[in-house]
């Protein structure tokens, strides 16, 4: 209990202290100019940091949007179970037309998780989203020939579906993890959510309440 | 990434004008998800520093050059866990190539770049899980090895 609460702490000082270490080191270059390895530190923490700043709030509007807005049915119907491998081939757009680095697709991945896409699908779009980008095809092609992309796309497409269906198998009845629903409780059937001017609507349609006007 | 901001801006203003609620009931999910997963994030933005640092050109040249098994690993291992920004990345891959590295440890590193991120685990536990997370890093590694030679081959 207490080893375990022990490394629990440890996980949690972890982040913060290897934030530490790239401050001294690059306060360290500050003091001494011929350290520059501390300057490479702290400039290269500094730029990857605003790559995520403008990457991540998106991304996190756009999952919390999905959230509110697509129904669980479309999702499921999609990329659920029981759409089979009909499924990847939507996989694979929606994977190819975002841009950016692998750890913004974490959170799509989780909302699709989270409408009913199976678990199985989840990781075939990480898969897709990891390897084959159309902005970064182009890249690619331009430094390394289109020789090199073409070999890279048409083998990673069989490896990393292999890898979503394996990690399926090795992980039976993945789930996400819970993110506290946006107003609480199950909000697909709760009507708070609906919104006032729904709620308003409800009250006026209420068959209910029709019943008593008319007695 | 213009785009995408370009993107999120007309989806809020459109998700604005037909429910206001409902929009930052949204807003709070994603606030809410952003904040559980922020220590893994300070964790991954040290890790860059410091990693990025430790890694330039000359180092990896020196690691990737010449023949046999070794280079190869090299190139996977680095890949697996480097974090660069493709636009950084293939252009790097371009001057390595320009230098002698073989197709073989370039396809090496640049697969198992894209499909492995050890430096992203911690982030990656906290959405998927420890036991997912690890499996697909390590089945990814696979994989990129696996495509790596194959490549190698085909582009022989």
């Amino acid at each position: 209990m207490t080893a375990r609460k022990a490394g629990h702490g440890l996980k949690m000082a972890l982040p913060w202290a290897a934030a530490g270490a790239v401050l001294i080191f690059w306060g360290a270059s500050r003091l001494w100019p011929e350290f520059s390895f501390g300057e490479r530190v702290g400039r290269s923490a500094l730029s990857f940091f605003l790559e995520m700043a403008g990457i991540l709030p998106a991304m996190f509007i756009l999952v919390g949007l999905f959230e509110v807005w697509v129904p669980r049915v479309t999702i499921e119907r999609f990329l659920g179970r029981e759409a089979g491998w009909k499924a990847v081939p939507w996989l694979i757009v929606l994977a190819t037309l975002q841009a950016g680095p692998l750890y913004g697709a974490f959170p799509v991945a989780v909302g699709l998780a989270r409408k009913g896409c199976s678990a199985r699908n989840v990781f075939i779009y990480l898969g897709a989203f990891s390897s084959l980008k159309i902005p970064l095809l182009a890249f690619e092609v331009g430094f390394l020939g289109w020789q090199f992309s073409l070999a890279r796309v048409l083998i990673s497409l069989p490896a990393f579906i292999f890898v979503g269906v394996l990690v399926d198998r090795l992980v039976p009845g993945w789930a996400p993890p819970e993110f506290p629903a946006p107003g609480g409780a199950a909000h697909d059937q709760k009507p708070d959510l609906i919104g006032r001017r729904g709620l308003e609507k409800d009250r006026l349609f209420n068959p209910s309440q029709g019943n008593e006007d008319k007695s | 990434m213009k785009g995408l901001i370009f993107v999120t801006i007309g989806a809020l203003l459109l998700s604005l004008v037909a429910d206001r609620r409902r929009t930052w009931a949204g807003i709070g999910f994603g606030a809410r998800m952003l904040m559980k997963i922020l220590p893994a994030l300070v964790f991954m933005v040290a890790a860059v520093g410091l990693l990025l640092s430790a890694l330039n050109p000359r180092v990896l040249e020196s690691l990737f050059g010449g023949a046999g098994p070794v280079p190869f690993l090299a190139g996977l291992a680095v890949g697996a866990v480097a974090l660069i920004p493709g636009f950084i990345a293939f252009p790097l891959a371009g001057v390595l190539r320009a230098h002698g590295v073989s197709t073989a440890v370039l396809a090496a590193f640049v697969t198992s770049l894209l499909m492995v991120g050890v430096v992203t685990l911690p982030l990656e536990i906290r959405f998927f899980g420890r036991k997912a997370a690890l499996w697909r890093n390590l089945l990814s590694l696979a994989a990129a090895a696996a495509v790596a030679l194959v490549m190698a081959v085909v582009l022989q």
